[in-house]
């Protein structure tokens, strides 16, 4: 399955990932409604991780693991592997018991406090490629086939 | 302004921000190399510090949402056509500093360019043109001395005609152009990674500049010419062997007559390992080489660097387009050399003294017609090919260059603009914000060397694309029919005697 990779050598911590996830995941799609105007931000699925002053950075995403262990933390059912291979959370579902934070070996999971959900990449379905890819400016993001490692 | 000083006050630039489109993200506080942005927790919002910023226009082009303006400064000093705002803000930093001021990049004082002044022919009627996208088109170009004349023999084995004549050393270019002599250290790795994986992607030449050759970039020695310049970094048999071709660096045309400068802060471990050098120690190279004070002195050197490399490498010597260009070119062609490289007055620098870089020097236009014509005269433009670089901006510079004289073009500020210089010109300051010409780790990892690469290498297609509609609408199938053919060009605008120096006739003549 096509997967996010991220070449840490290329990042440069300018964090737009998040800013490109955040506003795909809102109602308006719009960078300036999303993060101002609408009444709940989303939370990125994306970090950037940062060390010794941001000479070394990454984005950590969620690898869309063969075998999830979030998965099988999962106690109500709420995360689910499709066809594809894509691990998405039915928030219907998720009961906030952050089984899933604790399972997931990449901390690629985030709580959303205020909503009491789990939170996590979804790999953009209304997208050809995801949004952090596109929106990264030095290709520090690669969407493609691929392991999960 | 509180704690700023008076100089630093009538700055340059003003960072328009949108507070409606801010969208508190931050990029702008991080990409700033210069520290101009800030965000103000306590207000939630983002201040700015106009005296801080250069230019570069990093912040509005990250900016997400389009929320970040740079404008030049509107508010003046009292006009007046003799002291320009630039001449007054030079005074008042000298007033400050008692120092000389650094800049970088290319002269861009307004000075005639003579592209501009030229045009190119046309067939119609009764020439007929060629359309490049039907019919073979040829821009392969070899660089180094050609044979008086050549000797062809009749081999009785084979049955077929054979060379007898021995050839000179020559480098094969699949287009006219070399990415210019850019050093490691004034460039960064990146930099050098993305030309030479580009140059060998086209079939071209990628210049090490006079920082020696990382060991990494070893391995596309069939695309690199390593140089020599006066502080000799980075020389050994090895080095001068890796390439296909030896440059001597005389003189560069931003500065001419003064030597480089690589601050030890800059010399990290990768570029003290490539140079030779310890590491923290300032890479100074001397004005003059102190081996070379006459041509014969540069015939040693020429001859030394072919024996060291066994007579199998083509040796260019490059030398600053100044008065007496000519007859130094003249000069240089009988010390040994294969090619000259003859840098104008607007080519590029990581840092030349302000004064040098807008006063010194000629413009290239002039100086390769009149080099060209004095080793025709001579009866020896065969024995060096022409590399011209400093002031090609398009393929129309390119082809005009060709029909000039020149052999090959030398791209250096477009290379650069390719990878995503915005000619900011503060290269000297080592915080390069678009990860070019720095070598902080944090800021070098701006310039991808894949997307450099890519970007050089479409850069060369497009124009290797328009010089063929050119040629084809010229009637020619080669460039090789074009150079040197300045029938091909009439002047616009010029007096006589430029002219004469240019040797164009006027358009419509």
């Amino acid at each position: 399955m096509k997967r996010i990779y991220t070449i840490e050598d290329a990042c440069i911590g300018c964090h737009l990932c998040e800013v490109g996830c955040v506003t795909e995941h809102s109602l308006s799609k719009d960078p300036v409604k999303a993060f101002l105007h609408e009444p709940e931000r989303p939370i990125s699925r994306c970090t950037v991780e940062e060390l010794h002053g941001g000479i070394i950075s990454l984005s950590t995403t969620c690898r869309h693991c063969d075998e999830p262990d979030c998965l099988r933390a999962c106690i109500s059912g709420a995360i689910q592997k499709n066809a594809e291979g894509v691990v998405r959370i039915d928030t219907e579902q998720c009961v906030g018991c952050w089984s899933c934070v604790m399972a997931c070996p990449y901390g690629a999971i985030q709580r959303n406090l205020k909503k009491k959900k789990a939170n996590k990449c979804d790999l953009c379905p209304d997208r050809k490629s995801p949004a952090c890819v596109d929106a990264c400016p030095n290709r520090a993001l690669v969407y493609r086939e691929g392991s999960q490692k | 302004m509180l704690y700023k000083s008076v100089n630093e006050s009538f700055n340059e630039f003003m960072i328009e921000r949108s507070d409606p489109k801010c969208i508190r993200c931050k990029v702008c506080v991080r990409q700033c190399a210069y520290e101009v942005h800030s965000y103000v927790e306590a207000d939630d919002r983002l201040a700015e510090d106009n005296t801080l910023c250069i230019g570069c226009r990093r912040c509005s082009a990250l900016c997400p949402t389009g929320a970040i303006t740079i404008r030049s400064n509107q508010e003046t000093f009292k006009k007046n056509e003799s002291w320009s705002a630039a001449h007054i803000r030079n005074v008042y930093a000298q007033a400050d500093t008692g120092g000389i001021l650094l800049t970088a990049m290319g002269n861009p004082a307004k000075y005639p360019i003579y592209w501009d002044h030229l045009l190119l022919d046309a067939s119609q009627v009764t020439n007929p043109s060629i359309d490049p996208l039907r019919e073979p088109m040829e821009l392969r170009t070899y660089l180094g001395k050609k044979p008086d004349r050549i000797e062809v023999v009749h081999n009785e084995k084979t049955g077929k005609p054979e060379l007898k004549t021995k050839l000179s050393p020559q480098l094969t270019l699949e287009y006219p152009f070399i990415f210019s002599a850019m050093s490691y250290g004034a460039l960064n790795l990146n930099a050098h990674r993305a030309m030479a994986a580009a140059a060998q992607e086209l079939g071209t030449i990628y210049n090490t500049g006079e920082g020696g050759l990382h060991k990494d970039l070893f391995k596309y020695g069939k695309n690199v010419i390593v140089q020599v310049a006066s502080g000799r970094f980075g020389v050994s048999e090895q080095y001068l062997n890796a390439g296909v071709g030896i440059e001597i660096k005389i003189g560069q045309g931003a500065k001419p007559g003064i030597g480089g400068h690589l601050p030890g802060e800059k010399v990290d471990d990768q570029i003290s390992e490539t140079r030779m050098i310890p590491m923290g120690s300032d890479a100074i190279s001397p004005a003059p080489h102190h081996d070379i004070y006459s041509i014969e002195d540069l015939r040693q050197l020429i001859y030394a660097l072919k024996e060291a490399t066994n007579y199998t490498k083509p040796v260019s010597v490059k030398i600053a387009a100044v008065h007496h260009i000519a007859a130094i070119a003249s000069g240089v062609a009988r010390a040994g050399a294969d090619i000259i490289t003859i840098d104008g007055f607007r080519g590029g620098t990581g840092a030349a003294p302000q004064v040098i870089r807008d006063n010194v020097g000629i413009p290239m236009e002039l100086a390769l017609a009149a080099v060209d014509s004095r080793l025709r005269d001579e009866g020896i433009r065969n024995q060096v090919s022409i590399v011209v670089g400093g002031g090609v901006r398009n393929s129309g510079d390119a082809i005009k260059a060709i029909a000039l004289g020149a052999d090959a073009i030398n791209l250096g500020t477009s290379a650069l603009l390719a990878m995503g210089c915005t000619l900011c010109q503060r290269c000297y300051t080592g915080k390069c914000p678009w990860g070019i010409t720095t070598n902080n780790p944090y800021l070098a990892k701006r310039l991808n060397p894949e997307i450099g690469a890519e970007k050089l290498v479409n850069l060369v297609h497009a124009w290797g694309h328009e010089m063929k509609e050119i040629l084809g609408g010229m009637g020619l199938n080669a460039l090789e029919s074009l150079r040197g053919n300045r029938y091909k060009l009439r002047a616009v605008g010029l007096t006589e005697k430029d002219m004469n120096l240019l040797g164009v006739m006027p358009a419509g003549e």
